[in-house]
């Protein structure tokens, strides 16, 4: 991932932006119709973020997260955007480190993976109630008051599962910051 | 002085999300800024979210060929990362709206001993978000009575009864909070204060005139 990146930074690889593509934009689409695009509109997201990533992988620096967490935050802002229409107050990790990240020490890299798996299991283990709320929250766009309507649960049981999932996520990566 | 008041845990995962409303996010927003372990949390909030899209089941879509680019011009959306807590100033995120300096600002009268400044949203964001001035030693408006309220302190401080509210700090507020906070007695307080809803503030309003015709 991180490689393919470098190679349309460095290179402006156009083979390299395929696969950073075909690997994105068909979830970044998905994403986008979950939050309630049209598929026509959720294709031209998914290019946007992805041609977002391409004109601009210059700018972004590995030390600030992984790439798909780049192409995450990229998405996330698109939709506010566009389909929320509101400012997206969030910032982009991009815009300071001029230069490629090439300079990444091996130790950051593996800590980088090591912090992704680590997130990963500890998302996998939640109780399905407490994932719940949370894919609602980042998948389905949905606000804490939303979220309580569709399940029909007073909006502390919500805020709490929150907090819940939260710690748990957070206690798997303690260690590493 | 150190930041000591945070944005609740399920706030900030909203925010990481993309689904705090727009008044409450430009707080957030604004505290990150300044503070260095909310943003350290938030990275791992936004990693959450690239793992919940890479999980995602793919759609078909269309590569268009991507052009060779000029050099790509600085990013309008893009906010400094660099935390700007200094004293006196506003967090970067906020100058868009509302300059750089505290001092600069355009000040309406609200009352006696209160000012405010009601900051712009999106048209289609249902909020409230403006900044509030706060004389010396006078009671501030009261929040917490419907919906989700943010303050940030950006100058002075506050105390009520969930504790000292300082430089940099978020008060965290929903319903269930029930409070009376006193600008300092020496350096008054200057907060941005966002609503989840526009109504919440007639309420305020109302609060803000009370002490000072003496209902
Ligand atoms: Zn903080």
């Amino acid at each position: 991932m991180a490689d393919l990146l470098q190679q349309v930074a460095v290179h402006r690889d156009v083979d390299a932006f395929r696969q950073l593509f075909q690997q994105y934009a068909p979830r970044v689409k998905s994403y986008m119709m979950r939050q309630g695009a049209d598929p026509n509109t959720a294709e031209e997201l998914a290019q946007e973020t992805l041609l977002t990533v391409w004109r601009k992988a210059a700018l972004y620096s590995g030390e600030k997260g992984s790439a798909t967490t780049w192409i995450f935050t990229i998405a996330r802002n698109l939709r506010i955007d566009r389909l929320r229409k509101e400012v997206p107050w969030q910032e982009l990790p991009e815009g300071h480190n001029e230069t490629p990240s090439s300079d990444t020490l091996p130790d950051e890299v593996v800590s980088e993976a090591e912090r992704r798996a680590r997130v990963q299991t500890a998302l996998a283990s939640l109780p399905q109630d407490q994932h719940e709320v949370v894919s609602l929250s980042y998948i389905d766009g949905l606000s804490h008051s939303e979220i309580a309507e569709r399940l029909n649960l007073p909006l502390g049981t919500v805020k709490s599962r929150m907090r819940l999932a939260y710690q748990k996520i957070r206690d798997a990566v303690e260690d590493l910051k | 002085m150190a930041i000591t008041h945070h944005a609740d845990d399920s706030t900030l995962m909203s925010y990481a999300a993309g689904t705090l409303p727009e008044a409450l996010s430009a707080v957030v927003a604004a505290h990150v800024a300044m503070c260095t372990d909310c943003r350290r949390e938030l990275a791992t909030l936004d990693e959450l979210g690239a793992i919940l899209l890479a999980d995602l089941p793919g759609q078909a879509t269309v590569m268009p060929l991507p052009r060779q680019p000029a050099v790509e011009p600085a990013p309008c959306s893009a906010i400094v990362r660099k935390p700007s807590a200094a004293a006196g100033t506003i967090p970067a995120p906020l100058t868009r709206l509302v300059g750089k300096d505290l001092d600069a600002i355009a000040w309406k009268r609200l009352g006696l001993g209160v000012w405010h400044l009601p900051l712009p949203l999106s048209a289609n964001a249902t909020g409230d978000l403006r900044l509030i001035k706060v004389a010396p030693g006078q009671i501030m408006p009261d929040h917490g009575h419907g919906g989700a309220e943010l303050a940030l302190i950006l100058a002075g401080s506050y105390t009520d009864s969930i504790g000292h509210f300082g430089h940099g700090d978020l008060a965290d507020l929903d319903d269930a909070v029930e409070h009376q906070p006193i600008a300092d007695r020496e350096a008054g307080c200057i907060c941005l204060i966002a609503s989840e809803h526009p109504a919440r503030f007639k309420g305020l309003f109302a609060r803000l005139v009370q002490p000072f015709v003496g209902l």
